[in-house]
């Protein structure tokens, strides 16, 4: 309902912004020649059009308008599905889709293996009694394989076996064409069928239970199809006359198979054996025996869809690009509407991911725990503090007390050991790997800009550093992630390292761009008012270097993203990268494009924060 | 006594190529306290290296230079430099240009701020304290450079083609504010320029250098800039006297070029 009337909503609006685009484009043109510097700056009409497009194409590629629009037409289009694949190893034996009767192809593989195995005969290190034996095999069975497609030579009752197929066909072809076919709705039936999940709620995602006449119709069918199908594939060319030599060439062969040691021969009695058992499955049928199944079948077929009616333009138009299939007791949607999920269930999943009690593998996408406070000292003041402090910790005396002194009890305090008010904390596989992504930048701007603001200002430092810098810059960063995760463990140290890594590099070239550019009348300048050096590289050397550290930082937070997220999928439990990776092994795709979305969104914010920042820090910029 | 003694000073700088360049050759000169000096000459002739080595910021090869009896080894706060493009710190606003000075030797605060007012009442940009210097003309801008100088109260100011960039009007005005800064402070300016009549009008002195080498070519003492404190500059200028030195120096240095263009 609501995917419904926002499809049209969206058709609305692409509509309405492109009438409205080209009247705009109309009326510039009267007052602009081409070439109109505004012509850059877009519009947001144009935008609304770009963007309702989009939608539009997802909508309809996914199935999701068909969803919203033909709620039944998938779980009849199963009931179709079902009855095409009861009808498909009739079918396949015709060549409707193929282009050979399924006998003809038959015998000409045959016989061209036949063909190849004499000459492997002739040409073989055998002797020449044995290579007259065989020739004779083959001649054989080349004759045995004739013999078959001749009607003169077969069981009389086999052409009756193919009529009643025939018959059956036509009779439920007719069947098809009552309206009141297959007789009235079981209640029970039914009820269960009302009581199935609807189209897309469950991961079965198609109702299997027909829910209306004629997708009742098309199952009804579907179970005589079968039947007749079982009936079909149960004949047997056999009881022919060329019975006795089938017998006569399996004696021979048996007699050859005894020779075991002989390896040659073996290979080529096994290859015959092959074509002798193709051979006695008797598949071949002279083409006049099934002449009138072919046209039964053929008849069926147009039957069948024109009972489909409306169901077939539905199954064309409003799910293009796969199909709905049936499967041994499911049916599933192949194609677009299987890879691309419908932004409904994305966003249905979204929701549920977002749900904190529900989360992703025992952890939420975004939500707080409690966390005391004891915890976070533990983090900010180094075990070692006690250690500093003069005395030895307490030893345990005679009764096995221990009296705790002014040094054990800062170890308590330094390592965490005490009792705390607990205050929230954000945690989940968002805010992990924003986290990650942030210490790693962090550490690299904290190292990385005076390193390279020295490396501005002294040739010593330039060249000292330079070459350890440009050692491991240019390798990709997800190359050194193999043998750092194994280094620092798959949990967030690793990560955050690599990232450190990347973010430390960029902030040094960028630092050292900064410095270097600083103009010399302006260090001159301050050299003159009395500034030391030290005061010129942090009151002017730095800031002269925002504008290029702060496109370092917008540089470097892009990079360590989209390394991260590699990095998580390649080890870890939490973090984006990682919920990609899982749902990507068990093909959840819906989970996919929202991390996907997920982490173009954060992506995005991280950027605008920063194009905030530079706006805010260094309005100058450009105006100097 | 802090006058401005000049000994024999030699700059001799090696290209990258490795040839030598005199940039100056055997320039000496006694600039007295309370002078208002400006250097003209054609460009290559040196003018801003030997401000740079007034300066401090380069060293002589030989020669000393001494002011108020003392050697002049590196920059210092005794003497003030007004640059062609301002120099300013476009990430501070105009106050925190001016007292730029004054902050690094974390003088008093409050004084500080005292003396920023003052300041920019007398190069006239009072209530400008709070705009980023970004935002700033170029004439403003080169007011905050005069204040940022002045307010540490140099023996030796060192303008390097200060008003270079300015437009003509601006460029009178500021002139006139160079004159009046001059009286009433009664600092030593030494002022480069490429314009004759910029440097007849803000030069007691007059020194006309010669390129190839670098040298002091001839001295004049004017006094138009006398004139300047009371008078319209515009009237000075249309004076025969004004016009004579000015031709005279014209075809000086016309000459001057021609000759190097001769030589290469």
């Amino acid at each position: 309902m609501i995917i419904g009337s926002l499809f049209i909503i969206l058709i609305a609006t692409l509509i309405w912004s492109i009438i409205y685009g080209r009247k705009l484009i109309r009326t510039e043109r009267n007052d602009a020649v081409f070439g109109n510097p505004s012509r850059a700056e877009g519009g947001w009409h144009w935008i609304i059009a770009g963007v309702s497009s989009i939608l539009l194409v997802w909508f309809f590629f996914s199935w999701d308008a068909a969803r919203a629009y033909f709620p039944k037409a998938a779980n009849e289009l199963c009931q179709v599905a079902k009855l095409t694949s009861a009808t498909n190893p009739i079918r396949t034996t015709f060549p409707f889709e193929d282009r050979l009767l399924q006998g003809t192809e038959l015998l000409e593989r045959d016989y061209g293996q036949l063909d190849s195995l004499q000459a492997s005969v002739s040409v073989s290190d055998l002797s020449d009694a044995d290579k007259a034996e065989l020739t004779a095999l083959v001649e054989e069975l080349r004759d045995t394989l004739a013999s078959q497609a001749d009607s003169s030579q077969l069981d009389p009752a086999l052409p009756a076996k193919f009529d009643a197929i025939a018959d059956d066909i036509n009779a439920l072809s007719a069947k098809l064409e009552q309206t009141d076919y297959p007789g009235p709705a079981d209640s029970y039936i039914m009820e269960k069928a009302l009581a199935q999940p609807k189209w897309g709620e469950t991961r079965t995602e198609i109702p299997t239970i027909p829910l209306t006449d004629r997708g009742r119709k098309f199952e009804a069918a579907a179970a005589e199809m079968a039947e007749i199908s079982k009936a079909y594939r149960g004949i047997k060319n056999e009881g022919g006359a060329w019975e006795s030599r089938l017998n006569s060439i399996s004696g021979k062969l048996e007699a050859l198979k005894v020779r075991e040691s002989e390896e040659e021969l073996q290979i080529l009695v096994k290859q015959l054996n092959k074509v002798f058992k193709r051979i006695d499955n008797g598949k071949v049928f002279p083409p006049e025996f099934t002449n009138k199944v072919e046209a039964a079948l053929e008849n069926f077929d147009d039957v069948q869809k024109s009972e489909q009616g409306s169901l077939r333009l539905i199954d064309i138009f409003a799910m293009p690009g796969g199909e709905i299939r049936a499967g041994n007791n499911a049916c599933s949607e192949q194609g677009s509407g299987r890879w691309l999920p419908k932004p409904s269930d994305t966003l249905k999943t979204f929701a549920r991911l977002a749900n904190p009690n529900e989360g992703y593998k025992g952890t939420p996408l975004l939500w707080y725990k409690m966390k005391p406070l004891s915890e976070m000292v533990d983090f900010v003041v180094p075990d070692m503090v006690a250690d500093l402090i003069p005395g030895a910790y307490p030893r345990h005396d005679t009764n096995g007390n221990i009296e705790l002194n002014f040094k054990s009890k800062v170890l308590n305090i330094a390592s965490g050991n005490f009792s705390s008010p607990s205050i929230p904390v954000p945690m989940g596989h968002v805010w992990d790997s924003i986290v990650r992504v942030l210490v790693g930048l962090f550490f690299g701007i904290l190292l990385g800009v005076p390193l390279g603001l020295f490396m501005g200002l002294s040739r010593f430092a330039k060249g000292f550093f330079d070459p350890l810098i440009e050692m491991y810059r240019p390798i990709p960063p997800l190359a050194w992630a193999p043998l750092i995760l194994t280094i620092f463990g798959i949990g967030d140290d690793g990560k955050i390292f690599l990232l450190f890594m990347v973010a430390f590099a960029i902030m040094v070239i960028s630092a050292r761009t900064g410095a270097t550019g600083t103009q010399l009348s302006k260090i001159h300048a301050a050299h003159s008012l009395g500034a030391s050096k030290r005061q010129i590289t942090r009151q002017v050397i730095l800031p002269n270097s925002l504008p290029e550290i702060l496109t370092g930082i917008r540089i470097a937070i892009g990079v360590c993203w989209g390394t991260l997220v590699a990095a998580e999928m390649l080890a870890g439990t939490t973090g984006i990268g990682f919920v990609e990776n899982v749902a990507r092994k068990q093909s959840d795709y819906e989970i996919i494009w929202m991390t996907i979305l997920l982490l173009g969104l954060l992506g995005l914010l991280f950027d605008l924060g920063m194009r905030w920042v530079i706006a805010k820090t260094i309005p100058w910029r450009g105006k100097g | 006594m802090s006058d401005l003694v000049a000994d024999n000073v030699n700059m001799i700088f090696t290209t990258p190529t490795g040839d030598s360049v005199h940039a100056l050759k055997d320039v000496s000169f006694t600039l007295k306290k309370g002078e208002l000096l400006s250097v003209l000459g054609p460009s290559g002739c040196g003018k801003t290296t030997m401000l740079n080595i007034i300066a401090g910021f380069i060293h002589p090869t030989s020669g000393s230079l001494q002011l108020g009896g003392e050697e002049i080894e590196g920059p210092g706060v005794n003497r003030g430099m007004v640059f062609q493009q301002g120099a300013l710190f476009e990430w501070l606003t105009v106050a925190e240009n001016v007292n730029f000075g004054l902050r690094m030797k974390n003088a008093d605060k409050d004084e500080t701020a005292k003396k920023v007012e003052e300041w920019l009442d007398i190069v006239g940009l009072q209530g400008f304290g709070n705009t980023p210097t970004y935002q700033l003309s170029g004439g403003m801008q080169q007011r905050v450079a005069l204040a940022r100088c002045l307010i540490n109260d140099p023996d030796l100011i060192l303008m390097d083609e200060p008003l270079g960039a300015l437009d003509a009007l601006t460029r009178e005005k500021m002139q006139s504010l160079v004159l009046k800064i001059w009286k009433e402070t009664g600092k030593t300016i030494m002022i480069i320029t490429h314009s004759v009549e910029e440097a007849l009008l803000l030069g007691e002195r007059l020194f006309v250098m010669a390129p190839r080498p670098g040298r002091l070519h001839k001295e004049y003492r004017l006094d138009f800039a006398e004139q300047g404190l009371t008078q319209d500059l515009r009237e000075i200028k249309q004076t025969d006297a004004f016009a004579e030195t000015r031709e005279e120096i014209l075809t000086m240095i016309w000459n001057m070029e021609e000759e190097i263009m001769g030589k290469t």
